[in-house]
C-alpha cells in the first residue's frame, strides 16, 4: 500500500516535497472551516442527526470517482510525465477487525488521523497525547502484526 | 475574500476540496492519498526496533510527513486567521442527547470538560484520550488505511476491500456511539 507506488522519487530534493505540504494546508483549512473537526459533528453523524458529514465525505468520493475514471480514461500522466498506477488492494480479515476497532475509535475520539493533526495545530494541545497514544497503537500492530489475523 | 473564508464552510465546499485532493496528489507525483500511514513512517523512523513492518526506506515517503505537517499548519492557518466567533454548528437533537449524557461543554469543537489536560488523569479522560486514541493507530493501520485511504482513495478508485473497511468504521462507530458511549460518558 506505501511501498509500491514510489520508484523515481529517490533523487528529488526534499524540498520538491514542499508542494505536498501546500495540498495539505488547503486540505487542513477545510477540515477545520467545515468542522470535520469537531468532535461533535462526528457524534452527529453517527447518531443520523445531520447530513454534514455525509455530505463531506459523500461529495469527496464522487469527485474523486470521477477524476480517476477520468485520469484513467484519457491517460492523464503525472507532472513529471510518469503513468499514474493506483495499486489494487487485496482484502484481508484485518480490514474487519482493524476496521471495527477504528470505528470504535472514531466515535471515541471524534478524531481519525487528519483530523487529529489540524486539533494539534489549532492548539488543542492535549490532542498531542491522543496522536501519542495513536503512534503507539501503529507500533503495537507492527510488533503483533504477524500473530493478527490477516 | 478573507471574510468570506472565515465564514463556517458549507459541506459541499469541504467535500469538493477533499475530491480534488485525490487527483490533485496523483497528478503531482503519483502519491496516493492516505494519512494514518505517515504515523507508520513516524515509526519507521523513530522506533523501527527491528520490527519488519518498519523495517522499509520510509525516506522514500517523506512526501506524506510533509503532507500531514502541512495539514497540522491549515490547522493553524484556520484558527489564527480565518476563525470567527460563531458558535458551532451542531443539530439540537445531538446536543440535547449529549448534555443529558453528561457531556457539559457544547459550544467548542471539541467538549473540553472531556478533552482537557485536566481530565486526562480522570478514568474518563484517559479512555478518550488515551485509549481512543490507540484504538484508532492500531485499528487504522490493522485496516491498512483510514477515512483517507479508504472512504475517499480507495472508493474513489472503486477498490471492494475499501468499501469492507469503510462499512467496519461505521459499525464501529454506530455500536460505541449508541451503545456504549453513553457509559463512558457517564464515568
Amino acid at each position: 500500500m506505501t511501498e509500491k507506488n514510489q520508484n523515481t522519487e529517490k533523487k528529488t530534493p526534499l524540498w520538491h516535497n514542499l508542494k505536498y505540504m501546500i495540498v495539505g494546508i488547503v486540505f487542513g483549512v477545510a477540515f477545520v472551516k467545515a468542522e470535520i473537526i469537531s468532535w461533535f459533528r462526528i457524534q452527529e453523524m453517527f447518531r443520523l442527526d445531520s447530513f454534514h458529514m455525509y455530505g463531506v465525505i459523500g461529495t469527496g468520493v464522487v469527485l474523486g470517482m470521477i477524476f480517476v475514471q477520468f485520469i484513467k480514461r484519457f491517460n492523464i500522466k503525472t507532472l513529471s510525465g510518469e503513468e499514474i498506477v493506483i495499486p489494487k488492494k487485496e482484502f484481508h480479515k484485518g480490514q474487519i477487525y482493524g476496521g471495527l476497532i477504528f470505528g470504535l475509535g472514531w466515535a471515541i475520539t471524534g478524531a481519525c488521523p487528519g483530523p487529529l493533526f489540524a486539533q494539534i495545530g489549532m492548539g488543542y494541545s492535549v490532542i498531542i497525547i491522543t496522536f501519542l497514544s495513536a503512534t503507539v497503537g501503529v507500533w503495537v500492530y507492527g510488533y503483533f502484526k504477524d500473530k493478527l489475523p490477516h | 475574500m478573507i471574510e468570506l473564508l472565515s465564514q463556517p464552510w458549507p459541506w459541499w465546499a469541504a467535500g469538493i476540496i477533499i475530491g480534488l485532493t485525490v487527483p490533485t496528489l496523483l497528478i503531482l507525483g503519483n502519491k496516493l492519498f492516505g494519512i494514518s500511514s505517515s504515523i507508520r513512517h513516524l515509526c519507521a523512523m523513530c522506533v523501527p526496533a527491528k520490527i519488519p513492518f518498519f523495517n522499509y526506506d520510509w525516506k522514500k515517503e517523506i512526501w506524506n510527513i510533509f503532507f500531514v505537517v502541512g495539514v497540522l499548519l491549515g490547522g493553524y492557518i484556520a484558527s489564527e486567521f480565518l476563525s470567527t466567533d460563531a458558535p458551532i454548528q451542531i443539530a439540537e437533537n445531538t446536543k440535547t442527547q449529549l448534555r443529558d449524557a453528561g457531556v457539559v461543554d457544547v459550544t467548542n469543537l471539541l467538549p473540553e470538560d472531556i478533552f482537557s489536560w485536566k481530565s486526562l488523569l480522570s478514568l474518563r479522560g484517559f479512555i478518550f484520550i488515551v485509549l481512543g486514541g490507540f484504538m484508532v493507530g492500531f485499528g487504522t493501520r490493522w485496516a491498512g488505511g483510514c477515512t483517507s485511504g479508504h472512504a475517499i482513495m480507495g472508493l474513489s478508485s472503486l477498490q471492494l476491500p475499501s468499501l469492507i473497511a469503510t462499512l467496519m468504521f461505521m459499525v464501529g462507530g454506530f455500536i460505541m456511539t449508541w451503545l456504549i458511549l453513553p457509559y463512558l460518558i457517564a464515568l
